[in-house]
C-alpha cells in the first residue's frame, strides 16, 4: 500500500478503447434520463426502503388507524394534541418576534441603559439550556410565588405561578426572542447608510426613520430565518412535554407506551412535525417572493422569464423542505405578482 | 447668469470646520448663499467639498462653526431632544440630492415623492399625491409615477430623487455630485433638470459638481475647495477666465 495507488496495484494502463467498467456502463445508460425522473426514482426507492423496514418489524397499521385521531386530537380538552402545538408554537413567535424587535432596537440603541438591559437578556437566554429556562419559569417561577405570596405579597403570587401552557410559550418565546434579537438587528443593520440619511435628510425623526424606510426593508432581510426559526419552534414544541402539557408529543407517547405501539406512535408524531413544518416552508417561500417587490426587474413578457432578480435574497434561505430543493428558492426567476396567462 | 444680490441670505456657514479624528476635513469655511443663487463648488476630491454640503444639513457634525439656513441657526453639540429636533427643522428647511440617489427601494417613485410631506409634515395623502404628481411631471418622469426605483435608469432615479427632495418645498437645495454616479449618456437629463430648476423655479442651490459646463451656463457664482478651505470665489467668467490662482488654474485645466 504504501507504493501508492498507481504502480501498486498492477493495473493496465487506461487506454481509450479499454472495456467499459460497470460504473461507467452506469453513468452513461443513465445520462439521458431527465433529472426529475432520477430524483423520483430515489425517492420512490427510499419509499419502499422504508416500508420494507416498518414491515421487517412488524408495523402495526391496525393500530395506527384506530389511534391516530386520538394521538392528534385525543386529550381530554378538544385543543390538545396537533392544536396545542400550533397554538403553542404561533403564541411562542410572536412574543418571540416582539422581544426580537425590542431587542434589536435597543442592541443598536445609543442609551446605555437599554443597550445593556438587552445585552443582559439575550446573553442569558442564549447561555442556558432552553430545557432548563421552561423547567425555571414553570417549577422555580411557582416557588417564587409561593415565597413572596407567603411573605405577604399576595398579588405577586399568582402573577408567577403560572399554567403549563402559557409558562411553556413564555419561555419559548423568551428564549427564541434572544436568538430571534441578533436576526433582527443584523436585519437592520443590513439596510444601507444612504437609506437613513436619506430620510433624516428629509426631517424624518428615529420613529418615523424607523418604521417607513429601515424596517420595512430589513423585514425582507429578516423573513427568511425567521421562517426557519419558527420551524425550529413547531420541533422545539415538544419539550413542553416535560412540564405536562399535552401537545402532540406528549400524546404520541403516552398512547405508545400504554399499548407497547411505540414505533407507530413515534413515527406518527414523526411524520406529522414533518409535515408541517413543510407546510410552513412553502408558504415561507411565497411570502419571501412577495416581499421581493421593489427588488425586481421586468424583462419582456413572452420570454419564459418574465422577470429577474437582481437582488438576491439575503438571509440563510430556506431550509426544512420536506425533499430539499423541491421548492423555490428566492433566488429563482419569475415573481408572485401579476401573472399574465 | 447676473447674480441674484439683494436677496435675503438662506443659508449662512461661519467659521466651520470639520475633523475626523485627526484628519482636518474642513478649516474655517465661510459661505453666504441668497435667495435664488446657484452656487457651485468645485475642487478635487477630498478637499472637503462634500462635507461641507454634509454639514449644512448636519448629516455631519460640525465640529466647530454656525450654520444657519431660513433663520434656523446651529452649532454643533450633544444632540439632546431640543437640539435634534433643531436639526429636524433645519432639514426639512433643506433638500438633499445624493451622489447614489439613495431613493426607498420599497416604494414606488410617487410613493417615494410623497413619503417626506406625509410622514414629516402630515399633509393627507390625497393632496400629497396630486402635488407629487405635478413634480413629477416637472422633472418629467409623470409616466413613472408607479414604478419601483429599480425599474428606472440611473438617470431617472436621480430625477425622483430630486422630486422627492422638491415635495419638502425647500428653501435650499443641496446637490452632491448629483451626476457622478451616472452613464455619461444620462447626467444630461439631470443636469437639464438641475438648469429649470434654477431658471425657472428660481431655486436657491448649492451643487457640488465637476460638471463644468452646467456651472458656466447655470451657476452664479463658484467657489474653489482646496484642502479644506474655499480658496477662490467668484462669477464663472472670472473663475474661468481669470481666476488668479494657479491652483484653481491646474484643476480646471484638468477637468476642461
Amino acid at each position: 500500500m504504501s507504493t501508492g495507488q498507481a504502480g501498486g496495484r498492477g493495473d493496465p494502463a487506461p487506454h481509450a478503447s479499454a472495456k467499459i467498467g460497470a460504473r461507467e456502463r452506469f453513468e452513461l445508460a443513465t445520462a439521458r434520463i431527465p433529472w426529475t425522473i432520477k430524483r423520483i426514482g430515489v425517492m420512490v426507492a427510499i419509499a419502499a426502503a422504508l416500508v420494507g423496514a416498518f414491515s421487517a418489524v412488524g408495523f402495526d397499521t391496525d393500530w395506527m388507524r384506530e389511534n391516530w385521531v386520538k394521538i392528534l386530537w385525543g386529550g381530554p380538552d378538544l385543543l390538545d394534541g396537533i392544536f396545542l402545538t400550533l397554538i403553542i408554537s404561533v403564541s411562542a413567535i410572536a412574543l418571540a418576534t416582539l422581544l426580537a424587535l425590542l431587542g434589536a432596537l435597543t442592541r443598536i440603541s445609543k442609551s446605555a441603559i437599554l443597550y445593556t438591559l438587552s445585552g443582559f437578556y439575550t446573553s442569558f437566554f442564549r447561555g442556558t439550556p432552553l430545557l432548563v429556562q421552561i423547567f425555571l419559569i414553570y417549577f422555580a417561577g411557582a416557588e417564587v410565588g409561593k415565597r413572596l405570596g407567603d411573605a405577604g405579597y399576595e398579588s405577586l403570587r399568582n402573577i408567577f405561578t403560572l399554567d403549563a401552557v402559557p409558562a411553556g410559550i413564555l419561555a419559548l418565546g423568551l428564549n427564541y426572542g434572544a436568538y430571534m434579537t441578533e436576526i433582527f438587528r443584523a436585519g437592520i443593520q443590513s439596510v444601507g447608510h444612504g437609506q437613513r440619511e436619506a430620510a433624516e435628510a428629509l426631517g424624518m425623526n428615529y420613529r418615523q426613520l424607523m418604521r417607513r424606510v429601515v424596517l420595512p426593508q430589513a423585514t425582507r432581510v429578516i423573513i427568511p430565518p425567521t421562517g426557519n426559526e419558527f420551524i425550529a419552534m413547531l420541533k422545539d414544541s415538544a419539550l413542553v412535554y416535560t412540564i405536562g402539557v399535552l401537545e402532540m408529543f406528549r400524546l404520541a407517547d403516552l398512547a405508545g407506551r400504554r399499548d407497547f405501539r411505540s414505533i407507530e406512535a413515534l413515527v406518527l408524531a414523526a411524520a406529522v412535525y414533518w409535515l408541517l413544518t413543510s407546510i410552513f416552508t412553502f408558504f415561507q417561500v411565497r411570502l419571501e417572493r412577495r416581499m421581493s417587490k421593489g427588488y425586481v426587474r421586468a424583462v419582456e413578457v413572452g420570454s419564459g422569464v418574465r422577470t429577474t432578480k437582481i437582488v438576491s435574497s439575503s438571509g440563510q434561505g430556506s431550509s426544512g423542505g420536506a425533499w430539499g430543493g423541491d421548492l423555490p428558492l428566492a433566488t429563482e426567476v419569475e415573481s408572485a405578482e401579476e401573472d399574465p396567462s | 447668469m447676473t447674480r441674484p444680490t439683494d436677496g435675503e441670505v438662506v443659508v449662512r456657514v461661519e467659521e466651520l470646520h470639520k475633523s475626523f479624528g485627526h484628519l482636518k476635513v474642513l478649516k474655517g469655511v465661510d459661505l453666504e448663499v441668497h435667495k435664488a443663487e446657484v452656487i457651485v463648488i468645485f475642487g478635487r476630491s477630498g478637499s472637503g467639498k462634500s462635507t461641507l454640503l454634509r454639514c449644512v444639513n448636519f448629516l455631519e457634525e460640525p465640529t466647530s462653526g454656525t450654520v444657519e439656513v431660513d433663520g434656523i441657526r446651529l452649532d454643533p453639540g450633544h444632540r439632546t431632544s431640543a437640539k435634534k429636533e433643531q436639526v429636524r427643522q433645519l432639514r426639512i428647511r433643506t433638500g438633499m440630492v445624493f451622489q447614489q440617489f439613495n431613493l426607498f427601494p420599497h416604494m414606488t417613485a410617487i410613493q417615494n415623492v410623497i413619503e417626506g410631506p406625509v410622514t414629516v409634515k402630515g399633509v393627507p395623502e390625497e393632496r400629497a399625491r396630486a402635488v407629487g404628481a405635478e413634480i413629477l411631471d416637472k422633472v418629467g418622469l409623470a409616466d413613472k409615477a408607479e414604478e419601483y426605483p429599480i425599474r428606472l435608469s440611473g438617470g431617472q432615479q436621480q430625477r425622483v430623487a430630486i422630486a422627492r427632495a422638491l415635495a419638502m418645498e425647500p428653501k435650499v437645495m443641496l446637490f452632491d455630485e448629483p451626476t457622478s454616479a451616472l452613464d455619461p449618456e444620462l447626467i444630461g437629463e439631470v443636469l437639464a433638470v438641475m438648469t429649470s430648476l434654477a431658471t425657472d423655479m428660481h431655486m436657491t442651490m448649492i451643487v457640488v459638481t465637476h460638471e463644468m459646463g452646467f456651472a458656466r451656463e447655470v451657476a452664479h457664482r463658484m467657489a474653489f475647495f482646496h484642502e479644506g478651505v474655499i480658496l477662490e470665489e467668484g462669477t464663472p467668467d472670472e473663475i474661468f477666465e481669470n481666476t488668479r490662482f494657479p491652483e484653481t488654474r491646474r484643476f480646471l485645466d484638468a477637468v476642461l
